[in-house]
C-alpha cells in the first residue's frame, strides 16, 4: 500500500544467465519484477493466485509458480523465463514441437507449459504419457484440449 | 482441384513468436509514462445509487483521475435494440461486480487504496436472481415502472404442429436444463489507451470485435470514430468472452483523455468471471412426435433464459436456441417459443456454440429416449432424420453442402458403436451426438449494406506482399488461415506474406472474430483480393514474354508458361513487370453473405451461407461408487468443407471437445443468490490433463460451392454434440438419465439411488413456467420444402 512501511531490499537474481539487481518491495512477486522490472513479459499472468500455471519459471531447473513467489525469495538464485530456452535464434527441442505440432493456439498458457515440460524433460528424459499428463496437470490450456501439447512434449523429450 | 498451399498440414505463421514468449498481448504493452486503471466493483446486486464521495479517493498522493457513471453518460451495447449498459452504473447498479468507478494512478497498490476510500451509498433493491422470480415478482430490474424482467420473447410456427402431433406414433414431451457456465479464457481481459494533444484516441485491447468496439468508442466518447484507433492485440483465448464492448475497454480510454497519460487495465481473474458474457442458463421443454420407425413429425420447442443483467447479445442468443435445431434432421411442423429474462447477476452472452448448444443437448437426449421407446437403435433414428444437402428447411434455412450422413457413419464404424452401445459392462458406456452450425452469421450486427469483410494486399517493388484485414486471431489461428489462402493464389509460401491485422488505421474492416465467420467469409475476401493481384501479375507477364494469358500461372515462386520453366519470371520480377505497366500494385477483395433471410421476423438471426456438421461417440466409464464419470475416449467427424490446414483444423476439434466436456461435467458459473460461487480458476473446475480423454478427430470434406477453398467453419461446431453424447454416455453405462448440466458425480449418484428406488433414475428438472410467449407468428414453409 502507497505509504504504508513496507521495506525495500536489494534483490540479486541470475535471469536467463545474466546477473540482474533490482530493489525490490519485500511484497513484489518474481513475476511482477521479471514482467515490470526486467520487461520480460513472456511470463503470463492468469490468475495470480497459482491455480493456473501460466507464470510458471524455472528456479535452480525446478518449475516454480512466479506469481506467488516473493522476489526476495529467489535471492541469489537462476531463474529461467520462456525468453532464456533457445540458445539464441535456434530454438529449444520444446519451442520446436511445439510450434511443429499446434500445441499452441492462443499461445497464453504456452510459455508456463513450456517451462513446465522443461523441468519435467531434464528431469526425465523419457517420460511416458501419464508422467507428461501428471507433471503438467497444474497447467491450464484452454484452447488445445491437452493432446497436442503432450504429443510436442512426447516428441521433444527424445531430442532434448 | 489440386493445391499446393490449401490442405497442408503445418505449423502456424504466428507460432515462433508464440513459442519464444515474443507474442504481445494487451496486457503485455507498456508505455512510457503509463499509468495503472482500476475500478471499483458494486458490492450489490440490485440498489439505487443514492451517493459517490470520491473526495478521499482523488486526495490520494499518485492518483492522477477519479471517474464515474456521471463522466461517462451515454449507454451502449453490442445490438442496436439493447442500448442498457454504462461503462460505470448511471443511478443504480443491477449485479454485484457491475463497475461503478474508476482511479487512474501511478501503481496498482496506490490504485487499490483509492478505489477503497471511494464512498457509495446504496439504496438496496429486491434481488432477482432466477427464471422463475423473473418472470413472477414484480421487481422490475431494467423497466421500473412496468415490473417486467422479460427482455426479449420470441413465438414462431413453421406448417402446423398440432397436426404432425395428432398422425405420429410417439410423442415425448422432456424437460432439460442447461447450467450456466464461462469462458474462462486464461488472458485476463486487458487494455491499454493513450490520448495525445493532437485529439486522438489508441486503444490496444484484448478483443475479438475491433470494428464493433471503435463504433462503441465513438458513441460513448463522443468523438469522431476517425480520431479512434482501435487494435486488437493478439487475443489470449476468446470464445466468445472478448466479443462485448467492456467497462474497463471504455474507461481506460476516458481515463487516458482526462489524464493525458497512457492507461492500462487488466481485469483480475475475479473480475472476469463478473464480466462473464458467458453460456446462458437454458430451461427448456421440447414436445417432438415420431412416426413408428422414428420419423420426426412435428416439434415444438420452448426455451426460457436467464439473460443476468443486460441485453448483450441476447436479443440473438434467445433466437438461437430456437434456430438450428432443423439444420440436422428433417423437422416437418416446427414451432419455437423463447423468452430471455434479466436477472441481478452477471450478463450471459455468447460463448462457442452460441445460444445452440443448450437445445443440441436437449434436442439429442431425446432422440435417444424416443429411440429406446420405439425400440430402435440411436444410430437409426438419426438416419432416418437426416437433412440432405442443397435443401431448405421448414424455417426457411438454407443448406449447401452437407456431410452429416458420412460425419454419423464415420463415428459409427470408427467407434465401433453399434456393437458397443447397450452391450458394455456396467459403468461403461458409449453415447452418439450430432450437430451443426453456422460458417458465420449471415447478418451483421448492426443494419448496413456495407461487406462483412474487406482485405486489402499491397504488393512492394521486392516482391513483398502485405495483407491487411481486420480478422482477429483469437488464437482460431485466422491469420494462418488468410495467409496460406493468398499464398494459394500467388504462388506463394505461408511465411513470404507479412500480415497485418485488426487495426482500425491500418486494416480495412472485418465484423470481427465471432460466429466462426473468419475462414469463411474474410477468407472469400482474402481470396478476391489475391486473385485480383495474381491477374494483373499474369496479364503483365503474359505481355512481357509474349504468351497466351491463359496458359501463364503463378506457382512456387514463379510467374510464367504452365509448361515451360524457361519462359516464367521470378515473382519479385513479374511484380516490377505488372507495376511498370499499371503502377501500383494493390487490390481489394470483399465478401458479404446473400441474402438469405426468410419472410418473417426473427429470420437474421440462424441464416448462415454455410453450415458445418459434426458427429461426435463418447466412451466413459463411470465410478459405481461415486457416480464419477471419467471419459476415456472422444470420436469427431466434422464436415468442414476443405481443411485449409487440417493441423489448425484437429485443433479447433480437440479445443472443442475440451470445451464441450467441461461444460458437460464439471463447469458451472454458479450463484449463491447474488453472489458467484467462487470466481476463481480454483472453484471453477475444469478438465485438466488428467481428465482429458484422446481424440479420434475426422476430417470429412464437403467442398462447399461458396466457401473459400470449399471451406467452412470450424471453431464452434465440433462441441455441440460431445455434451450431449456424453450424457447419452452415461445413459449407457448407468441407466440413469441426467437431463440438467453439468453432469457431476453427485447428480448420477441422486439418480442411482432413485432408480435403486424403483424410479425412473431420471435426475433434473421436471417442469417449466407456464408462461405466455405473446403473439404466436405463423410462417408458412419455403417454397420446395420437401416435408
Amino acid at each position: 500500500m502507497s505509504g504504508d512501511p513496507i521495506s525495500n531490499n536489494v534483490v540479486t537474481l541470475t535471469v536467463n544467465g545474466e546477473t540482474q539487481q533490482r530493489v525490490a518491495a519485500a511484497n513484489r512477486t518474481l513475476l511482477e519484477v521479471l514482467r515490470e522490472d526486467l520487461g520480460l513479459t513472456g511470463t503470463k499472468y492468469g490468475c495470480e493466485l497459482g491455480e493456473c500455471g501460466a507464470c510458471t519459471v524455472l528456479i535452480d531447473g525446478i518449475a516454480v509458480l512466479s506469481c506467488v513467489t516473493l522476489a526476495l525469495h529467489a535471492e541469489g538464485t537462476e531463474v529461467t523465463t520462456v525468453e532464456g530456452l533457445a540458445q539464441g535464434n535456434v530454438p529449444h527441442p520444446l519451442q520446436a514441437a511445439f510450434a511443429e505440432l499446434g500445441a499452441a493456439q492462443c499461445g497464453y498458457c504456452t510459455p508456463g507449459m513450456l517451462m513446465a515440460a522443461k523441468a519435467l524433460i531434464d528431469s526425465e528424459s523419457n517420460p511416458s504419457r501419464d508422467e507428461i499428463r501428471q507433471a503438467l496437470a497444474g497447467n491450464l490450456c484452454r484452447c488445445t484440449g491437452y493432446n497436442k501439447i503432450l504429443d510436442a512434449v512426447s516428441l521433444a523429450a527424445g531430442k532434448a | 482441384m489440386v493445391y499446393s498451399v490449401v490442405g497442408r498440414r503445418g505449423p502456424r505463421v504466428d507460432a515462433t513468436d508464440q513459442v519464444t514468449g515474443r507474442t504481445t498481448y494487451a496486457g503485455d504493452i507498456n508505455l512510457p509514462g503509463m499509468l495503472v486503471g482500476g475500478m471499483l466493483q458494486s458490492s450489490e446486486a440490485h440498489a439505487r445509487i443514492v451517493r459517490i464521495d470520491t473526495t478521499a479517493a482523488r486526495a490520494v498522493p499518485g492518483v492522477h483521475a477519479v471517474i464515474t457513471g456521471v463522466d461517462l453518460p451515454i449507454a451502449y451495447g453490442i445490438f442496436p435494440v439493447s442500448q442498457d449498459e454504462h461503462a460505470l452504473a448511471v443511478d443504480k447498479v443491477r449485479y454485484i461486480g457491475e463497475p461503478v468507478a474508476a482511479v487512474a494512478a501511478v501503481d496498482v497498490e496506490t490504485v487499490e487504496r483509492a478505489l477503497s476510500l471511494i464512498e457509495v451509498e446504496y439504496e438496496p433493491l429486491d434481488v432477482v436472481t432466477n427464471i422463475d422470480e423473473a418472470l413472477q415478482t414484480g421487481i422490475g430490474i431494467h423497466n421500473e415502472a412496468g415490473g417486467d424482467n422479460v427482455h426479449r420473447r420470441a413465438a414462431l410456427e413453421f406448417g402446423d404442429v398440432a397436426a404432425g402431433f395428432e398422425g405420429a406414433h410417439l410423442v415425448r414431451e422432456d424437460v432439460y436444463f442447461f447450467g450456466g457456465n464461462t469462458h474462462a479464457a486464461l488472458e485476463q481481459h486487458a487494455a491499454v489507451a493513450t490520448a495525445g494533444p493532437d485529439g486522438r484516441v489508441t486503444l490496444w485491447s484484448s478483443t475479438q470485435v475491433p470494428h464493433y468496439l471503435h463504433r462503441t468508442l465513438e458513441k460513448v466518447l463522443e468523438m469522431p470514430a476517425a480520431r479512434i484507433r482501435v487494435i486488437a492485440a493478439p487475443v489470449g483465448g476468446g470464445f466468445g468472452g472478448k466479443t462485448d464492448p467492456f467497462s474497463h475497454e471504455i474507461v481506460s480510454a476516458k481515463l487516458a483523455l482526462e489524464t493525458g497519460r497512457p492507461i492500462k487495465i487488466v481485469l483480475s481473474r475475479e473480475q472476469v468471471f463478473y464480466a462473464h458474457r458467458g453460456r446462458h442458463p437454458v430451461l427448456m421443454w421440447v414436445k417432438t412426435g415420431f412416426e413408428a420407425d422414428g420419423q420426426i413429425t412435428a416439434m415444438h420447442f420452448k426455451s426460457f433464459l436467464d439473460g443476468g443483467a443486460y441485453g448483450s447479445y441476447g436479443a440473438a442468443s434467445l433466437l438461437y436456441t430456437g434456430a438450428l435445431q432443423t439444420t440436422t434432421y428433417k423437422i416437418p411442423n416446427y414451432k419455437f417459443e423463447g423468452v430471455r429474462v434479466f436477472t441481478n447477476k452477471p450478463p450471459c452472452g455468447p460463448k462457442r456454440g452460441h445460444g445452440t448448444p443448450q437445445p443440441r443437448f436437449a434436442l439429442e437426449c431425446q432422440l435417444d429416449e424416443a429411440a429406446a421407446d420405439l425400440g430402435i437403435d440411436p444410430v437409426a433414428i438419426r438416419r432416418r432424420n437426416l437433412v440432405e444437402p442443397f435443401s431448405v428447411t421448414v424455417n426457411h434455412l438454407r443448406i449447401t453442402s452437407c456431410g452429416i450422413a458420412e460425419c454419423l457413419e464415420a463415428v459409427v464404424e470408427q467407434s465401433g458403436y453399434s456393437a458397443k452401445h447397450g452391450a458394455l459392462p456396467e459403468g461403461k458406456g458409449i453415447g452418439l451426438a450430432l450437430g451443426a452450425y453456422m460458417s458465420g452469421a449471415g447478418l451483421p450486427i448492426y443494419w448496413n449494406d456495407m461487406p462483412q469483410s474487406e482485405v486489402d494486399i499491397k504488393v512492394d517493388r521486392g516482391g513483398g506482399v502485405t495483407v491487411f484485414s481486420m480478422a482477429t486471431d483469437v488464437g482460431q489461428g485466422s491469420t494462418s488461415i488468410l495467409a496460406m489462402m493468398v499464398a494459394e493464389v500467388l504462388g506463394l509460401e505461408p511465411d513470404d506474406l507479412a500480415m497485418v491485422t485488426a487495426d482500425t488505421d491500418l486494416t480495412p474492416v472485418d465484423l470481427g472474430s465471432y460466429s466462426s465467420r473468419v475462414t469463411f467469409m474474410a477468407g472469400n475476401a482474402a481470396k478476391e483480393a489475391a486473385e485480383r493481384i495474381r491477374d494483373r501479375v499474369v496479364t503483365a507477364v503474359a505481355d512481357e514474354l509474349g504468351l497466351a494469358r491463359d496458359v501463364v500461372v503463378a506457382e512456387g515462386g514463379r510467374v510464367g508458361a504452365v509448361d515451360d520453366e524457361t519462359k516464367t519470371l521470378l515473382w519479385a520480377d513479374a511484380v516490377r513487370a505488372a507495376i511498370s505497366r499499371e503502377g501500383p500494385l494493390t487490390a481489394s477483395g470483399a465478401y458479404r453473405a446473400p441474402d438469405l433471410a426468410g419472410p418473417y421476423r426473427g429470420a437474421g438471426v440462424g441464416i448462415s451461407p454455410a453450415y458445418s456438421y459434426s458427429a461426435a461417440v463418447v466412451e466413459v466409464d463411470c465410478d459405481l461408487e461415486t457416480g464419477e464419470v471419467a471419459v476415456t475416449k472422444v470420436w469427431l467427424a466434422h464436415d468442414v468443407g476443405r481443411a485449409i490446414n487440417p493441423l489448425l483444423v484437429e485443433g479447433q476439434i480437440e479445443g472443442s471437445v475440451y470445451m464441450g466436456l467441461g461444460e458437460a461435467l464439471f463447469e458451472e458459473q454458479a450463484f449463491r443468490g447474488a453472489l458467484h460461487r467462487g470466481p476463481s480458476l480454483l472453484d471453477y473446475k475444469m478438465p485438466t490433463f488428467v481428465e482429458m480423454p484422446p481424440v479420434e478427430s475426422i476430417l470429412i470434406e464437403t467442398d462447399d460451392p461458396e466457401g473459400p477453398f470449399g471451406a467452412k467453419e470450424v471453431g464452434q461446431g465440433p462441441l455441440l454434440p460431445v455434451i450431449p453424447a456424453l450424457a447419452n454416455a452415461v445413459h449407457d453405462a448407468l441407466g440413469v438419465r441426467i437431463t440438467e448440466t453439468p453432469i457431476t458425480a453427485a447428480k448420477v449418484v441422486a439418480a442411482q439411488r432413485d432408480m435403486a428406488r424403483g424410479g425412473s433414475g431420471r435426475f433434473g428438472p421436471t417442469s417449466v413456467p407456464d408462461h405466455d410467449f405473446g403473439r404466436l407468428t405463423q410462417v408458412d414453409p419455403p417454397e420446395g420444402f420437401d416435408a
